[in-house]
């Protein structure tokens, strides 16, 4: 019963990540936007990498390619490699401490910039470099309160189920 | 918590096959969506799923907008209808001239006989407050394939040149703006029919205009307008205005810039024009030399 509490929670919060991608911010700090969903996938494929990895986040990717009118696959290939990782440490950044976590988060949310710049630069599409940087740095900045936030959320949901 | 945390300490099972699977398949769809539009229907079926989350992250700017409009002041609206109608009496002025002259320019092109331009369909489109791509100055507005929008299809504003319809979906579909860093415009300068190409710059307020000769005849205050080469917009729309002009004596061409007439990055509403298919040879004479997009 927990884990299929946990499964809405998931969805849920993941939706919520999309929408939050989605949300209209002014254009003067719209390039300083968390990557949400990479940031959820994270802690996901941490917490519960049995269920939750490369299939999510292919899946995941392929919805914030079709959102965002990128090649279909850019977002999915950038975020299953990603998770991946994760899925692949995720003993050893589950004893991380905090800030040793939030800095590791950010190196992933860096490389997954660089997989997109990188597509974006094969394809032929340019767009002013802070695009890329500044979702790290915001990241970095948003994870701990991400991180706390889901840890609330899904104590509470097995002890509904 | 504790149950996962036993549990995962085994391996997961093949992970390592399944990753690089999906890469591969993501690699095949992007190769194949960059050459081929045959993706479309995929990305329009996934499209219509994630439509009622778009109309949901919409809601709260237009309920702001609504409660702004809802609570304005008589003192504001009585204040508002006067500016309006004085707009509405001068504009009325103007389009009489125009009529005029629309009239006699079709005498002169009969005389000359020249193709008619295009007088496209215009129909109003919503855009949706969602945020498309941060790569690219993308807009989402609400009309589709089912309103008949089409690729390519050109927008406007009350004020000058928008963009392109870049993807249809559905019932939405994204547009590129001319400011985007990957568009480039055909335009001409209305003053004496110069003609060069303005590309975005990724500001909404710049266009940049790198083909234009140290000795060309432009200045600041020039008006930009569509040239219709291309064929991708329809000619004679008012684009940019030009900002600045700096001649370097040692380089081959100036440095120009201009700055959009449309408000790029306040508008609401937008039309789009629709152009006969038959009469969209016209807008593209004799050379296909640039590029609409």
């Amino acid at each position: 019963m927990a884990t299929r509490d946990l499964r809405g929670t998931m969805i849920a919060t993941l939706v919520a990540g999309v929408a939050l991608t989605m949300l209209p911010l002014p254009a003067s700090i719209n390039a300083f936007r968390p990557d949400w969903v990479l940031m959820l996938l994270i802690y996901w494929s941490m917490r519960m990498p049995q269920r939750y990895s490369v299939g999510t986040a292919w899946l995941a990717g392929i919805t914030l390619d079709v959102v965002q009118g990128t090649y279909l696959g850019q977002h999915a290939l950038a975020m299953s490699f990603v998770v991946f990782l994760t899925v692949k440490f995720h003993l050893l950044m589950r004893m991380f401490p905090l800030l040793q976590l939030t800095l590791s988060v950010a190196g992933l949310v860096a490389l997954y910039q660089f997989l997109l710049f990188w597509i974006n630069g094969v394809a032929g599409i340019s767009a002013p470099e802070r695009v890329y940087w500044a979702p790290v740095l915001i990241s970095l900045l948003a994870w701990p309160f991400v991180s706390m936030f889901m840890n609330g959320l899904t104590m509470r949901a097995p002890s509904r189920g | 918590m504790a149950r996962t945390g036993h549990t995962d300490v085994a391996r997961i099972p093949a992970l390592g096959v399944r990753t690089v699977a999906l890469l591969v398949l993501s690699l095949i769809l992007m190769v194949y969506d960059h050459r081929t539009q045959q993706l479309d229907a995929v990305r329009s079926a996934i499209g219509v799923v994630v439509y009622p989350l778009q109309v949901v992250v919409d809601t709260p700017a237009r309920v702001w907008g609504w409660m702004v409009d809802s609570t304005t002041s008589r003192n504001d609206l009585e204040l508002e209808n006067a500016r309006l109608r004085v707009q509405q009496r001068l504009t009325r002025a103007e389009l009489q001239q125009l009529l005029a002259l629309e009239a006699e320019n079709a005498r002169l092109r009969d005389l000359l006989e020249a193709r008619d331009r295009i007088s496209g369909d215009v129909r109003v489109a919503g855009i949706v407050s969602v945020d498309a791509n941060p790569f690219r100055h993308n807009i989402v507005i609400d009309v589709g394939t089912r309103d008949r929008v089409y690729e390519g299809q050109s927008l406007i504003d009350a004020k000058g040149v928008l963009g392109q319809v870049l993807k249809t979906g559905l019932n939405t579909s994204q547009a590129i703006l001319i400011s985007d860093p990957d568009h480039a415009l055909p335009v001409e300068v209305n003053r004496n029919g110069l003609r060069t190409i303005a590309f975005g710059t990724g500001q909404f307020d710049v266009l940049d205009l790198p083909f234009l000769p140290n000795n060309a005849d432009i200045q600041p205050g020039d008006l930009l307008v569509t040239s219709g080469l291309g064929g991708a917009f329809p000619p004679g729309y008012p684009v940019a205005r030009i900002a600045t002009v700096n001649r370097i004596p040692q380089q081959q061409f100036a440095e120009v810039t201009a700055v959009p007439e449309a408000s790029l990055n306040q508008v609401r509403e937008v039309m789009l024009i629709y152009m006969n298919s038959d009469s969209a040879g016209a807008a593209d004479p004799d050379n296909g030399a640039t590029d609409g997009d």
